[in-house]
């Protein structure tokens, strides 16, 4: 079957300017995303790992459309995105829609509900009729647990955790076909995050959307995800089956990405060893020749400097970026 | 006797729409070495009680009750003696190092200060023990990085160092509060690590302050769960995560997905975290408690002890808590 998106050898960078340079000093590119490819599939869920500066959120914006790719191809539904006519645009805005991680900072403080909800509906189709518009708002809004009522009520007033719901409920009302999440859940409490996360769970099976879920807790991610993409400085580092990859991880990254995630489970966790990672992310600015992981890498050889670490095939629709990599079990699963 | 004993703790903010308890009635107590944690969403009052311990509220808050350190009650003390107690004895960290560092200072000021000050070091002397304290935390070259700026440093290292100042004077007590939420898995894995470290090496009673229960799991030996400013239960950590005793905990146990199991469906917690100034008079979860009873949202139960060392306040007993 032929993927909904494609995304090929996708590169992005950006002309930043170093601090306290002069004006006639030319920029320097940054790097954000580097030659990142994969397929979605319809209906799929693909989670992206990886810590602050990863790239997760530029990658994000370049599939949305709203950072220029420097090169490489993002395909969506056999259309090439950069030179598509005016119309695809069009349909494409409407079938990839975006759900953000700060549920109030994305919703705009003097809408009420039912038009911050409706106006993406009123904007690509603006000869509905009102009472339908007024509709399809109160059928959304039930569906993702708010009470039609509260549709005069503005953001403000909502907390937090019913906040996102109105933000997934304005990215729904299209009726799109791929959603991205950039950490939807990361800013609400435990209890209220469990309730998102399977609202979206159950939105994305019942509507059949695919999805590409970007956080930074590997459990979330792994608990709603299909496949896995794990990057490091714009860079992947691993791709596989959300099960496989968490319990065997082969990348040296993703390894120690596991082995930081703390277990709520005393028992658990003293029964495991964590190995921790050294050192932080480098700066993206002058990141490390070949294999960008090195200078953190507990395999790190003088080879990996070299050439950039081609991506294995091993199986299993399983991708890996290291030379080096076998399966070493992280975790220690009681099942 | 304990190092730290809070004894019915409550504090209370005048606002404009009336007294919000923020922390009804807490009572703990910390011995010298030990981890406790603090577990709670926001709105629990977590913050508040260490505000509270430290004399940092703010000025529409007001605390009662007693929190004793090593004999003294902090309440009583003026502003005065209260300094000379931080830093010295009980030091704190905060959830995010660049708004609690001066940005306008270089680090080796802001650290000498603080030696200068409490031990009378000179400013040479003062700094060069900043350095070794900060080789200590494991900032690379120290030596030279120590005359930058915080905005310097990465979020990481900057919570190195505020961890270093509070060390300075070797307090018997450090306060935690969200000192990992801000940073990235691999670096909250260096720091849990090096707080570990220095409780072993300086035996500093450490009460971490968090929402996260991967990381209680992973460093605390005492619980102390909180919901709407009261404690639900407290005991051993083991304990608790292996036989949670108030529909709380267990809810907030089963919210969590779990890296190592393939939970097909997580269990939520209905409603939404309490709202301070409309509490019920009995117990907070009522609202959103999926075992509730009929008197639970008029009366508050009370805090007993079951099972010898172990506390909850829950008027459901242990047994039939699902």
């Amino acid at each position: 079957m032929a993927p909904i998106l494609s995304v090929q050898d996708l590169n992005v960078t950006f002309d930043v300017r170093r601090q306290g340079a002069w004006p006639w000093t030319p920029s320097q590119p940054l790097q954000a995303v580097g030659g990142l490819s994969f397929d979605l599939q319809a209906g799929e869920t693909l989670g992206v790992v990886g810590e602050s500066g990863s790239g997760k959120s530029t990658l994000a914006r370049a599939i949305v459309g709203t950072v220029p790719t420097s090169s490489g191809r993002i395909i969506w539904k056999g259309d090439d995105l950069a030179a598509m006519t005016k119309q695809v645009r069009r349909k494409h805005r409407r079938d990839v829609q975006m759900i953000f991680q700060d549920p109030l900072a994305a919703l705009n403080p003097r809408m009420n509900v039912g038009e911050i909800i409706a106006e993406p509906l009123t904007t690509h189709e603006p000869h509905i009729s009102r009472a339908e518009v007024k509709r399809r708002v109160g059928e959304l809004m039930e569906r993702v647990g708010l009470l039609p009522n509260l549709v005069n009520r503005y953001p403000h007033e909502f907390s937090g955790g019913q906040c996102q719901r109105i933000g997934i409920a304005r990215a729904l009302i299209l009726k799109p076909e791929l959603v991205i999440c950039d950490e939807p859940v990361s800013a609400l409490d435990v209890s209220v995050q469990a309730q998102v996360v399977n609202l979206l769970r159950e939105l994305q099976r019942d509507m059949g959307l695919a999805m590409i879920f970007i956080a930074h807790d590997l459990s979330v991610v792994k608990h709603i995800s299909d496949r896995i993409l794990v990057m490091y400085l714009g860079r992947v580092m691993e791709l596989a089956k959300a099960r496989e990859l968490t319990r065997e991880p082969r990348h040296p990254y993703t390894q120690a990405l596991i082995s930081s995630v703390p277990i709520p489970d005393p028992v658990a966790e003293k029964a495991r060893h964590r190995p921790i990672l050294e050192g932080e992310l480098p700066s993206p600015l002058s990141p490390p020749s070949g294999c960008v992981f090195r200078t953190r890498c507990p395999k790190a050889q003088p080879s990996c400097a070299g050439d950039l670490p081609v991506m294995q095939d091993v199986g299993n629709d399983h991708h890996v970026a290291c030379p080096f990599q076998e399966v070493q079990k992280v975790l220690v699963t009681t099942d | 006797m304990s190092l730290l004993e809070i004894e019915d703790l409550r504090v209370t903010f005048q606002t404009a729409d009336g007294p919000v308890n923020a922390v009804n009635g807490l009572s703990f107590e910390i011995d010298k070495g030990e981890t406790l944690a603090i577990v709670g969403e926001s709105g629990s009052g977590k913050s508040q009680a260490a505000f509270a311990v430290m004399g940092l509220l703010a000025r529409n808050g007001a605390a009662t009750g007693t929190v004793s350190f090593d004999g003294t009650d902090l309440l009583g003390l003026t502003p005065k003696q209260l300094n000379k107690v931080r830093a010295q004895d009980i030091a704190m960290i905060f959830q995010d190092p660049m708004t609690s560092l001066n940005p306008y200072i270089r680090v080796s000021d802001q650290m000498a200060e603080v030696l200068q000050l409490h031990k009378g070091l000179s400013k040479r002397k003062a700094v060069a023990e900043a350095v070794q304290m900060l080789d200590a935390v494991r900032i690379p070259d120290a030596k030279a990085r120590i005359s930058m700026f915080p905005h310097e440093f990465s979020g990481g290292m900057r919570q190195r160092i505020m961890i270093a100042m509070a060390l300075l004077c070797r307090p018997r007590l450090l306060i935690a509060d969200e000192p990992t939420t801000a940073l990235d898995v691999t670096v909250q894995a260096q720091i849990m690590d090096l707080l570990a470290e220095i409780r072993r090496e300086f035996g500093t009673a450490i009460i971490l302050i968090t929402h996260d229960l991967g990381i209680v799991a992973d460093a605390c030996d005492k619980t102390l769960v909180l919901y709407g400013g009261q404690i639900m239960e407290q005991g051993a950590t083991t304990d608790i995560f292996a036989a949670p005793s108030h529909p709380y905990t267990r809810g907030l146990l089963r919210a969590v997905p779990r890296l190592d199991r393939d939970d097909e469906e997580l269990q939520t917690i209905a409603g939404e975290p309490p709202d301070m100034s409309r509490l019920p008079a009995g117990c907070p979860f009522s609202p959103r408690c999926a075992q509730v009873l009929p008197h639970c949202s008029a009366i508050r139960p009370n805090l007993d002890v079951f099972d010898a060392s172990r506390m909850r306040a829950c008027h459901l007993p242990v047994a039939e808590v699902l």
